[in-house]
């Protein structure tokens, strides 16, 4: 590859990592059809490679690719003009305070192509040219639309593995087969549940618009479940041999940076962000060369992202601030506090507990309660803790949870009664997610088993 | 606009053959309502489980086609122009706050036969 060509590879990787959300949600608005808007982008994008080598890079990549897209949606819906129009499109655009083509094709260029005319419409070059203009002014001009793409992909009324398919595909422009990949599913599965939501919203009329102020709160809560399901799926891995899938978690991470910049008024927006923030600050100590999973108290601390920590300390302490904290403002809050300890055994365990209390409160989670269990083993001790513990264990939503065995075993170890830890170990062997863990749960059970069977 | 089927859920209908005014009368309050802001098309309100018959197969069984604890205990047509309208406006339904519940569905298609050509 020359170095020409591969700057003009580069700046469209650039453009599709920067651009990609803006460019579709700016082309959704002309075509008023998911499918349609991502052919034309993904058409855009190629364009760019081949044009940008013969003109050079343009001043401003989204405003080009914007342009591209939404020229190429015109040229389709013209050609398609008396099938799409039996198609259900895009409801919620009445609002719209921008140029319509359905509406204003007829006054720019008169009637469109007849039923089987089978030709190219007869269009004259100054009408082409009308058009080609307006769009082009429409360029720059567009508001910011992504809201309206994060808020359609992450309706309730879709379910939430389309909700994250459709969110891989349009907000971050994932493949479909990357999406696979990254999922751990195949991409016909894939394939399906994102034609399945494009249906639904299609049939249903899902509106392509901002919630209303009453309805934010719902319609906010569940495009923030959607990024922390994709986050926590990268972060471990569900199934599969490595622990962490970065690129899920790449992504999820651009997913709140992205509604932070868009709702940066919204509290849980932050938090969700902080969270991601300082969880991800600590990627590169979880694994050690071999690829063993490493503890939280054993990590390298030294290692971790010093200035997200920050970043995300500054949010968090603003919006303690200011609000009552809900529930992804505490998960970063204790997820701060256990990342701020010089040292694991010198965290401010006293102070865990009462966010996890806090968190109860609002998200009254088993997850969360297992979660304190462990904190608790450090303020009020292992026996209180394994309490606490074994309580959980009666509830039918946490029996099947990876890792109440483990915490149980962990406890049982410190109170010394290792025969029982072997026992936890091993069942929180059957249930272990990826790899990683299983061979570090092997391990910790080869090592009370020692001492089990030593005495 | 669109078209929109609402099911509503409950434990039985209000709507038994010998139900009293008082019985129904929250149910035609709310009728009353969506007729009146016009968002209403038709509704229909089903008798109590009691009354149902199953066909399956060849055999015909007494009771709701599906066992559960609620029932389809009336629908109607709702128009609107988005799914969010819809939502909006049956959520409204004081079913939602007696324990049962809604389901929107679009509609496909439809066919009422006009008053006037009914068979002799």
């Amino acid at each position: 590859m020359t170095d020409a060509r591969a700057d003009v590879v580069a700046a469209v990787g650039e453009a599709h990592r920067r651009a990609w959300a803006r460019v579709v949600a700016a082309t959704v608005r002309i075509t008023r059809d998911f499918e349609l808007a991502e052919e034309c982008v993904q058409e855009a994008y190629a364009a760019a490679l081949e044009s940008w080598g013969r003109t050079g890079l343009p001043d401003n990549p989204g405003a080009w690719l914007t342009t591209a897209a939404r020229r190429r949606a015109v040229d389709a819906i013209r050609r398609d003009a008396v099938l799409r129009s039996k198609l259900p499109l895009l409801a919620g655009m009445e609002d719209a305070a921008v140029w319509d083509p359905a509406s204003d094709w007829d006054s720019a260029l008169g009637p469109g192509p007849g039923p089987g005319s089978g030709s190219e419409p007869a269009v004259g070059a100054d009408a082409r040219e009308t058009m080609r203009r307006r769009v082009e002014a429409l360029g720059d001009a567009v508001p910011d639309e992504r809201l309206r793409l994060i808020f359609t992909c992450c309706h309730p009324a879709l379910a939430q593995e389309g909700q994250v398919a459709l969110t891989l595909r349009l907000v971050c422009g994932v493949a479909t087969a990357d999406i696979a990949r990254l999922l751990l599913v195949s991409e016909p599965t894939v394939a399906a549940r994102i034609t399945r939501a494009k249906k639904k919203i299609a049939t249903a009329r899902i509106p392509y618009r901002i919630p209303a102020p009453a309805d934010l709160p719902e319609r906010l809560r569940a495009a923030l479940a959607v990024i922390y399901l994709i986050f926590t799926a990268g972060h471990t891995a569900p199934s599969g041999s490595a622990l962490v899938r970065g690129k899920l978690a790449d992504q999820a991470l651009g997913l709140a940076r992205m509604l932070r910049d868009l709702m940066p008024g919204e509290p849980e927006v932050r938090g969700l962000y902080a969270l991601v923030l300082v969880t991800d600050a600590r990627r590169v100590t979880r694994l050690d060369a071999e690829g063993r999973l490493v503890q939280l108290k054993d990590q390298d601390r030294s290692r971790w992202d010093r200035a997200a920590l920050t970043e995300a300390h500054e949010i968090i302490v603003d919006c303690l601030r200011s609000a009552p904290p809900g529930r992804y403002v505490l998960q970063a809050a204790i997820a701060s506090l256990y990342a701020a300890a010089p040292a694991y055994d010198r965290t401010d365990w006293p102070q865990i507990v009462t966010l996890y209390d806090l968190l109860l409160e609002i998200w009254p989670s088993p997850v969360v309660a297992l979660n304190r269990a462990v904190a608790l083993s450090m303020t009020a001790g292992p026996q209180a803790a394994l309490a606490e513990v074994e309580r959980l264990e009666h509830d039918a939503q946490l029996s099947a949870y990876r890792y109440l065995h483990a915490v149980k075993a962990d406890i049982l170890h410190q109170l010394d009664r290792q025969a029982e830890a072997a026992d936890a170990y091993r069942r929180a062997l059957a249930a272990a997610g990826n790899q990683a863990e299983q061979a570090f749960l092997a391990a910790q059970l080869r090592r009370v088993d020692d001492r089990s069977t030593s005495r | 606009m669109a078209q929109y089927a609402v099911l509503i859920y409950a434990q039985d209908s209000a709507h038994a053959s010998d139900a009293t005014p008082e019985d129904i009368e929250e149910c035609d309050r709310h009728a009353n309502e969506l007729s009146d802001d016009g968002s209403m098309v038709a509704a229909y309100a089903l008798t109590p489980r009691a009354m149902a018959t199953s066909i399956r197969r060849d055999a015909v069984t007494d009771g709701p086609f599906v066992e559960a604890k609620e029932i389809v205990a009336g629908f109607y047509v709702i128009e609107a122009p988005d799914l969010d309208v819809a939502l909006k406006i049956a959520r409204r339904n004081p079913v939602v706050r007696d324990g049962g519940g809604l389901e929107v569905r679009p509609i496909h298609s439809s066919y009422v036969r006009e008053s006037g050509q009914a068979a002799a």
